[in-house]
């Protein structure tokens, strides 16, 4: 018998990479349909108010043309069905953002379909609208629950009375923008009906609960949707339930009772496709001399659309970074007339940690101590909000790692004195902090009659390496190596299983993977170890297991460093090298878990500097849709990253021991390239992305506080 | 579907006689830009006339120093080519700063200079835009502009040009060979080739319907002449100049500037010769004081728009940058 070598740990190459690099993989529009036709919305050119008319006649008379669907004559989804609002697509004529879908054109042809969107002449009953998010908004409410489930206002201790009597205090205002997800694979859905079933071949991050939510709206069994997910261009959060896009193809299908396919453009993913909530957050700390938090206040204004009352979970990390006896975390909503934000990878903690990690190196900077030591000093022994036990909690030895390896101790704190040229040179810190999620989940194990052992499971692999991971983890259970195993994942059919979304995948699908071929291990020994005929197939269901899981805080923790230089002439930015520290429990593949923080701290980089959705006030739309206008880094923009995963043992989470680390990486990564930039300039810049306008700014502020300093030279004739 | 013809022209006279009989027949050239407008619904020609083909993909290094690019020469290619390198390094830099390798494979220089603006308005045909439909507003007044000109602008218009290559070929004096649809053929300095928008903004060059640029001209480059071109984007490849500055000098013993040669991108409506501030400096010694003095001389009729009003300070800052490293620079090239 030879040997089996354990594949958790290993750096096992994807086991679908030869697929994607020779076109086998199939993604959601490739999938051959017999009878295909294809939907092109026409969309709303107005922000506020309702279709009055739509004149269908000129999109008829085109060759090709099957249909037109406004609010009048498009199927019926069923009201009652529990489901975001603006997926009630072609429901009614209400206008609640520009680009909302208000008809549809069906053709034969793409090129049909389009033409004939062009063509259809609609009229509207214009409002006035709203697409400014404002700190003073008269409309701003307390979130009654922000996307994790927790309160929007949370205090504990006497937050107002700990900031009055504070020795240290920062007080300072942070902004970031509308960030697009825009994966590579656009969103894409083949809708086919047969009879009152309903399969999609969709880009979806979650097939059996996307499948939930498609029974509902269509008021259909759950058994009678099929969502086919085979393979995914990437999510970071926008796919992880069905969009307008997706109802509008079933709904389409259903009208002309032939299959229907659509794809967004590049241009459409900016105008039908959730993104992140701008934020306005004002951050108070208050501590004693010796640096040690007494009060932490953290207010985050974000957007809401009229019709969806979405809340991200700014404060969410706050609430358990650290050990401060006072504290009061507020989401506040405006409802604007906007299309509704949503998920964006890591939402809340991306954007309320690059507001909390600011403010604590400017705190740091107050008391005159380093960042580092500063964070070390405030580590909570259990969670700050809860009382309860960390399940594991590490953020201690990212930063002293990190610290080691990133060459901190050598640092000279004061900001605005290196130079190398006409460049001025700094470095920065962060924490970073992501929530460890698992969610029930089924799996399926069966053994072959030949030998061989196939699992199901209606995981999705984004591009993450979900599907590989898997195949290591059924592998090791099952003491067999990876070339005696199939791996089935991305249909609903494959049984109850969460979506690819809070980095809870790993840990959710690999628990009911485990649990799966372990149990049918145990099943063989009846048998003898014999493959009985027609196979062995069991079932595993981890909601028990995981209702009988310690009640603990559980969390991953990471620390981002950077070093930033800065254009005395320009005031260009370049970053110099990133180097990211986390602690994610075990790895199960380090491979793929780099790639995947790589992708995150680039992601964290291109939020710092380049990406911002510009609203046009007067339209109501974004200014900049599509990739010319809305910058994201290109390689030219990433510098030397480096990953180091720590050991973490957690042996309370699941058999794996798997935590998840999708999002980890891009949490504090902008924090620490804006600490990096006031250590370079001296000067901070609150409002992200730190384009060239908000850098010169700064290097313009910094020479004069230079000019002002006793014993300081002859102004300079420079930038006034 | 939308419909359109393509045809391939053999030699210039049938790509004449071709877009002489069609008023909705354009040329394509690499069809970087035009293509996407076409997507877009931003242009529908009834007739593409493919002239990418036409024997016009030669880089000529004359004997008298002067170099005749052909039109259909590629991005790359001209990027690449020895002698620009080596006697126009300003050309091959201002090339390999615009767009990707991809395009540039693709893009042709006669292509480069007739592309147009990519004001988000102009783009977007839900919009009303002035250029794209005379009369109808310009909604980048009040709205999105940060990309937009600061110089040469109008009520009606403020659109950039987004062209890298043609800042460079206006800094070097380049002449645009130009060949009209009854066969003769006309000179135009490439910097006279573009029309401010004044209140017609849809009216971009001096070409008439059918001319065909065949060929740029370069004159030898001036003596002794440092080069340098410098793009300053949001991002570090693959975005088109906020602002960018090409820069030719040479210095006399005494370390005055014999010639200074400065041109703009990304702030104006053509690429923007900066005659204003040459002129002060021809002759003078470049102290930091003089060169200030001289970048703020040109930037002084500038219009901006709240959003866009840094390129007025980084264009003056990316002047006085510009020569001052260049006089500093001992090597030549």
């Amino acid at each position: 018998m030879t040997t089996v070598e354990q594949s958790i740990g290993a750096p096992v190459t994807r086991v679908d990479g030869l697929d994607k690099v020779t076109g086998a993989a199939r993604y959601a529009y490739e999938f051959p349909t017999r009878d295909v036709s294809y939907v092109w919305p026409v969309q709303a050119t107005i922000a506020r108010g309702r279709v009055t008319e739509v004149d269908p006649a000129p999109a008829l008379a085109l060759p090709g043309v099957l249909t037109v669907l406004d609010h009048t004559n498009t199927p019926r989804l069923n009201a009652e069905a529990e489901a975001s609002a603006d997926l009630f697509v072609l429901q009614s004529p209400q206008v609640a953002y520009h680009g909302q879908i208000v008809a549809a054109v069906v053709a034969t042809s793409l090129e049909a379909a389009r033409e004939g969107a062009a063509a259809v002449r609609v009229g509207y009953e214009r409002e006035p609208h709203d697409v400014v998010l404002r700190a003073d908004d008269e409309r701003l409410e307390v979130a009654e629950t922000v996307t994790d489930g927790s309160p929007g206002l949370v205090e504990r201790g006497d937050a107002d009375g700990a900031w009055a009597t504070a020795p240290v205090r920062v007080d300072a205002t942070y902004t970031t923008p509308v960030e697009h997800p825009s994966p590579m694979e656009p969103h894409a859905t083949i809708a086919v009906w047969d009879e009152d079933r309903l399969t999609l071949f969709n880009s979806d991050q979650g097939p059996y609960m996307s499948a939930q939510l498609m029974s509902a709206l269509f008021g259909i069994e759950l058994g009678a949707v099929e969502v086919v997910a085979e393979y995914i261009g990437g999510g970071f959060g926008s796919k992880g339930i069905p969009r307008s896009p997706t109802v509008l193809a079933a709904l389409a299908a259903r009208a002309v009772e032939r299959p229907v396919k659509i794809a967004l453009t590049r241009q459409q993913m900016f105008q039908l496709i959730p993104y992140r909530s701008p934020t306005i957050q004002r951050v108070r700390l208050g501590a004693e001399r010796d640096g040690r938090l007494t009060v932490i206040q953290h207010e985050s204004v974000q957007q809401r659309s009229a019709q969806v009352p979405f809340a991200d979970q700014t404060v969410s990390s706050t609430r358990m970074m650290y050990a401060a006896p006072h504290a009061r975390t507020t989401v506040k909503v405006a409802p604007l007339d906007v299309m509704t934000p949503a998920w964006f990878r890591a939402p809340g903690h991306t954007p309320g940690m690059f507001a909390l990690e600011s403010a604590v190196d400017e705190l740091a900077g107050a008391l005159g101590m380093d960042p580092v030591e500063l964070r070390i000093r405030n580590e909570p022994e259990t969670d700050p909000e809860s009382g309860k036990p960390f399940s594991s909690r590490n953020l201690v030895a990212c930063l002293r790692e990190g610290a080691a390896r990133f060459g901190w101790e050598r640092r000279d704190p004061a900001p605005g004195v290196r130079r190398e040229g006409r460049w001025l040179l700094g470095t920065g810190v962060a924490a970073s902090h992501h929530p460890d999620y698992t969610f029930p989940s089924s799996a399926v194990a069966r053994a072959e009659e030949d030998g061989t052992y196939r699992v199901r499971i209606g995981a999705a692999d984004l591009g993450t390496g979900a599907r590989t991971a898997l195949t290591q983890v059924a592998a090791d259970a099952l003491g067999i190596p990876l070339s005696r195993l199939r791996l089935e994942i991305g249909r609903a059919s494959l049984g109850m299983a969460p979506f690819a979304g809070g980095s809870l995948g790993t840990a959710s699908w690999g628990w009911a993977v485990d649990k799966a071929c372990r149990a049918l291990l145990k099943e063989l020994d009846a048998y003898g170890g014999v493959v009985p005929d027609g196979g062995l197939e069991v079932v595993a269901d981890t909601a028990e297991d995981l209702a009988r899981r310690a009640d603990l805080s559980r969390h991953t923790f990471g620390a981002q460093f950077a070093q930033v230089r800065v254009d005395g002439d320009t005031g260009e930015i370049r970053v110099d090298r990133m180097l990211g520290v986390f602690a994610a429990g075990r790895i199960v593949n380090p491979h793929t878990a780099r790639s995947q923080f790589l992708g995150a701290m680039t992601m964290g980089l291109s939020m710092a500097l380049l990406e911002i959705g510009e609203v046009d006030p007067v339209f109501g739309d974004f200014a900049n849709h599509d990739f010319a206008g809305y910058h994201i880094a290109a390689h030219a923009d990433v510098p030397r990253l480096d990953v180091v995963l720590l050991e973490e043992d957690d042996n309370t989470t699941n058999p794996v021991g798997a935590k998840g680390i999708g999002e980890l990486g891009i949490v504090g990564a902008a924090a620490a390239i804006g600490n990096a930039f006031h250590h370079a300039t001296g000067e901070r810049v609150r409002d992200l992305p730190i384009r060239i306008e908000r850098s010169r700014d700064a290097l313009r502020a910094a020479r004069r506080t230079e000019r002002r300093r006793p014993g300081a030279g002859e102004p300079e004739s420079r930038v006034g | 579907m939308k419909e359109f013809a393509y045809a391939r022209a053999g030699d210039a006279a049938e790509a004449a006689t071709l877009i002489a009989q069609r008023p909705d027949a354009t040329y394509l050239g690499g069809g970087t830009n035009l293509v996407d407008l076409m997507k877009l619904g931003v242009t529908d020609p009834g007739l593409l006339i493919d002239v990418s083909r036409l024997p016009y993909d030669r880089v000529e290094h004359r004997e008298d120093g002067s170099v005749l690019i052909g039109a259909t020469v590629r991005n790359g290619a001209l990027a690449g080519d020895p002698g620009i390198r080596e006697r126009f390094p300003l050309l091959s830099q201002a090339l390999l700063a615009g767009a990707s390798g991809q395009l540039r494979t693709v893009a042709t220089v006669g292509g480069n200079l007739l592309q147009r603006t990519r004001c988000g308005y102009f783009q977007d045909v839900t919009k009303p835009c002035n250029k794209r439909e005379p009369g109808t507003g310009c909604p980048a007044l009040r709205g999105a502009h940060r990309d937009l000109a600061v110089l040469g602008t109008s009520d009606h218009c403020v659109a950039s040009h987004p062209s890298d290559m043609a800042v460079a070929l206006v800094a070097l004096d380049a002449v645009a060979h130009v060949r009209s649809v009854d066969g003769g053929s006309r000179t135009v300095p490439v910097a006279e080739l573009y029309l401010l928008p004044g209140d017609t903004p849809h009216r971009e060059t001096v070409l008439d319907h059918g001319d065909l640029i065949t060929a740029v001209e370069l004159p030898p480059p001036p003596r002794g002449a440092r080069m340098r071109y410098r793009k300053v984007r949001d991002r570090w490849s693959y975005a088109f100049a906020l602002v960018s500055v090409a820069t030719a000098v040479s210095v006399a013993e005494d370390g005055s500037l014999r010639d200074v040669r400065i041109a703009l991108g990304g702030v104006a409506p053509r690429p923007w010769r900066a005659r204003i501030a040459e002129e002060r400096l021809r002759g003078a010694r470049p102290d930091e004081e003089t060169l200030r003095e001289a970048a703020m001389a040109e930037l002084a009729e500038a219009r901006p728009l709240p959003d866009n009003a840094f390129k007025v300070d980084l264009a003056t800052d990316l002047i006085v940058a510009g020569v001052r490293d260049l006089v500093a620079r001992r090597d030549r090239a």
